[in-house]
């Protein structure tokens, strides 16, 4: 029968979508256009969901497109679509060939996961991407790829840089991570060592115990046309099917399927010799047992929300903590965050980003870097901008342009070179030219607008001066500042961005006469 | 000749030479002021023309490319590439100049020719919107980053007054022929940056220059890292806002090149197509202290075409 092939399309579809994924999260060379990267990531549900309600447009509907599959067919999504889910099928596959895995059927953890979800949903309504930002399987999977598998990728580009540099050819070019986030790639090895654990013995447990988005898609299958069902008139109970089932959702004692657990793998269709398994118009008449169980943990679900919901205050309180640096006699004062033009406000920024580090992979001068707590609890592992290893380019608005959750919203070129997303202070008790009597000017120079200019001082010196009229925040002159180890000039971020009037410029008209004499 | 004669075609003479001095037309009356017009120059400079065509003139009248470049031999190019600005915004130099100069190279017989700057905007970004990437493939060379450290040796500076040692790019330390090929633009701390001040990026730190005495570390680097060839483009010349420039209102076209392998000299020649005095420019002045070359210009000969 040809629902056989279901297999071996999705097979092939989802190993394209997981190469493609995982470029998108590895490349410096600007391969793919952002056109196509913002498309690819089109369908990746929870940062759809959050860029449709920052646009409220089709343009960000891909979720309604995976809500409607599910209706027909389930969780399709969770096989083909998603990358997390489609690395832990290649980890089951891995494992798999070093010892030969049965699955059994698993108890369903209601109770449990669609706790998660609503405590997640409950955490982002207040402001909170705490959960999400932990959980969501597209992030960590944009986090696996960024912090564990990019720095392998680059140092793999490097040696053949090397080699190909030793007969004086420069096809290829040196890579090099700026800064790398401790506690973020701690966080990232500790979840992708579990997966790993729960992949290789349990199979899909993850997705049906944890995922608050495989808890959500349960929820909607549930609800599906067409739904995977064994024939109980074909049905041998050999248990084939449910020996190759990764989501433990088979069970052929009672030759039943949770669909709500199901996420499409189609490998029970080829288990099954006699196609006992396949596809079946779905009607009510098995809805009494169901029932019977989703009454029982109905009751718990509210009362673990309830609870979950109680501690919601305490998390969302633990305010960004941006750590300054001491230590100087006068240290650079940061109150604010800054964050990417396109992101509105810091607010904005926080409460939309899923801390997937796409930006942060693609980011062409790095200044967009993994951080753990640069927002505080709520914004867990959302990138900052740091301003001591980089800056952000004046030509330059790829993130916003890339960016699937809607964080960091498109923004035209000639608006972002408008865009004050922070103000640079300038310390002159740090400066060079005013410890050292000498001549520096480095911010200056770097300065896209000529906000830091020099103003004459003693001795034919000249010393910084900030127009924070026009200065918008690109964090140039801090990168640029050579005071060690505090800097002279930093920018703090505007929680609101603002927009700078256009630089004035008086027009430098000159009439040369091209026959003059040199003036020498 | 008669006496009578001899007096008219005198006052005839002085008449022109003297219309022609108020004027300013001095070199046009008797050449050059230097004895030998025809003679080795220390410098050309040269107006009125497109890059390529002006130093095609310019490196002519110094005896053609081959006095510099011999056969076999591995040159490196260093433009300004530092800033990630398209070519009308004149932050790096002309890309038909850096086109035309490696063209040259080749004819001489060059075996590689190279071309990289330590930015200061992203490495990839710069190379790319300068229109120097491009313009080095087409003529053949090759284009070289000088982004990571691991390109960059350590070199003694036994002259240097602050800057004592520095972590050069292996091309400056191994090739042949050092060909520095700066723009002329106006700069926020010392004035102008052109030839001494394109040398920072030829090394790695170049932020310790800027902790400690920026002016006596530009001199310092001269003492050793000497270029066979400057070559100062002020075809289109940032006038304001340097070196980075804030939009094309900063430019202004001088049409304009100079050639010298006396870097202070050149340095000077430059800071006056500017408009400013040698004198106002620290690093000049320390440089022509420290006997790296000689800025004051009324000693060399200069070979000045007006096309």
């Amino acid at each position: 029968m040809k629902l056989r092939h279901l297999r071996t399309l999705r097979i092939i579809i989802s190993l394209l979508l997981l190469s493609v994924s995982s470029f998108l999260f590895l490349d410096f060379n600007n391969f793919f256009s952002t056109e196509f990267i913002s498309g690819f990531f089109y369908l990746q549900f929870i940062p759809s969901v959050l860029n449709f309600l920052t646009t409220f447009s089709i343009t960000a509907g891909g979720f309604i497109i995976v809500i409607l599959s599910i209706i027909l067919f389930g969780r399709v999504y969770c096989s083909t679509i998603c990358p997390l889910g489609i690395l832990q099928d290649v980890i089951i596959y891995i494992s798999n060939k070093i010892r030969k895995k049965r699955f059994v059927f698993l108890k369903a953890r209601n109770f449990l996961r669609y706790s998660i979800l609503i405590v997640s949903i409950g955490f982002a309504a207040f402001g909170s991407m705490f959960l999400i930002n932990l959980l969501d399987p597209y992030s960590n999977f944009g986090r696996i790829v960024s912090n564990l598998f990019r720095p392998v990728y680059y140092a793999a580009n490097n040696l053949l840089t090397n080699i190909f540099e030793s007969f004086n050819n420069y096809y290829f070019f040196t890579v090099e991570v700026k800064n790398s986030d401790l506690l973020t790639i701690i966080f990232t090895t500790f979840f992708f060592a579990v997966l790993i654990f729960f992949a290789s013995t349990r199979g899909r447990i993850f997705c049906n115990t944890i995922c608050p988005l495989g808890a959500l898609m349960g929820f909607i299958s549930k609800f599906s046309i067409f739904k995977i069902k064994i024939d109980e008139k074909m049905c041998i109970s050999c248990r084939k099917c449910e020996i190759v089932c990764k989501a433990g959702c088979i069970d052929t004692k009672n030759k039943t399927i949770d669909f709500s657990r199901c996420i499409n793998c189609f490998d029970c269709f080829s288990a099954c010799n006699l196609n006992g398994i396949s596809y079946k118009f779905s009607r009510k008449e098995k809805k009494k047992k169901h029932k019977q169980i989703s009454d029982n943990s109905r009751r718990k679900i509210i009362s673990g929300a309830t609870i979950g919901l109680l501690g919601l205050p305490f998390i969302i309180r633990a305010k960004s903590d941006i750590s300054p640096e001491k230590l100087t006699e006068i240290a650079e004062e940061k109150t604010t965050p800054v964050c990417p033009p396109g992101s509105k406000s810091l607010n904005h920024f926080t409460e939309f980003c899923v801390a997937c580090q796409l930006c942060v992979s693609n980011c062409p001068t790095q200044v967009l870097q993994a951080s753990f707590l640069n927002y505080g609890l709520k914004g867990i592992m959302q990138p900052k901008m740091d301003f001591h290893t980089s800056f952000c380019n004046f030509e330059c608005v790829k993130c916003s342009e890339i960016c699937p959750s809607g964080a960091i919203k498109p923004i035209k070129l000639e608006d972002k070179k408008l865009t004050q997303i922070g103000i640079a202070h300038f310390i002159k008790e740090n400066c060079i030219v005013y410890t050292e009597n000498t001549d520096c000017g480095a911010c200056s120079e770097h300065c896209p607008t000529k906000a830091v200019d020099m103003i004459p001082y003693k001795n034919n010196l000249r010393i910084p001066e900030v127009d924070s009229e026009i200065c918008i925040g690109c964090g140039a002159c801090e990168y640029a500042c050579p005071t060690k180890p505090y800097k002279a000039i930093f920018v703090d971020g505007n929680a609101l961005h603002l927009k700078i009037e256009k630089t004035k410029q008086k027009s430098t008209e000159k009439k040369i006469d091209y026959k003059d004499d040199f003036p020498f | 000749m008669k006496r009578r004669a001899f007096l008219k075609k005198g006052i005839n003479a002085g008449v022109i030479a003297g219309t022609a001095m108020s004027l300013g037309n001095y070199s046009k009356i008797f050449g050059s002021p230097v004895a030998n017009p025809e003679g080795p120059y220390d410098m050309v400079a040269i107006k009125g023309g497109e890059p390529d065509f002006m130093f095609d003139r310019a490196i002519e009248s110094l005896g053609g490319m081959n006095e510099y470049v011999k056969q076999g031999q591995s040159v490196v190019v260093k433009p300004n590439i530092g800033w990630d600005a398209v070519p009308d915004r004149a932050a790096n130099t002309n890309p038909k100049l850096v086109t035309r100069i490696i063209e040259h190279c080749y004819d001489a017989g060059a075996k590689d020719v190279f071309v990289f700057d330590n930015t200061c905007d992203e490495w990839t970004k710069t190379y790319q919107n300068s229109g120097i990437e491009k313009a080095v493939l087409d003529a053949g060379g090759k284009i070289v980053p000088g982004n990571v450290e691991k390109y960059y040796r350590e070199i003694e500076i036994p002259e240097g007054k602050k800057l004592k040692t520095a972590k050069v790019h292996e091309l400056i330390l191994d090739s042949d022929v050092f060909i520095n090929v700066p723009i002329l633009k106006s700069h926020s701390s010392t004035r102008v940056t052109i030839a001494m001040k394109n040398l920072m990026g030829i090394v790695w730190d170049r932020m310790f220059w800027h902790r400690n005495d920026l002016h006596q570390c530009i001199a310092d680097c001269a003492t050793v890292c000497k270029p066979d060839l400057n070559i100062v483009d002020a075809y289109n010349v940032m006038i304001e806002n340097g070196p980075r420039g804030v939009s094309v209102d900063d430019v202004v076209a001088m049409k304009q090149q100079l050639i010298s392998n006396d870097i202070v000299a050149i340095d000077a020649a430059a800071t006056k197509v500017f408009g400013i005095e040698p004198e106002e420019v620290n690093y000049i002045v320390i440089a022509d202290e420290m006997g790296i070359g000689n800025r004051n210009l009324k000693e060399l000969s200069i070979n000045r075409i007006i096309i």
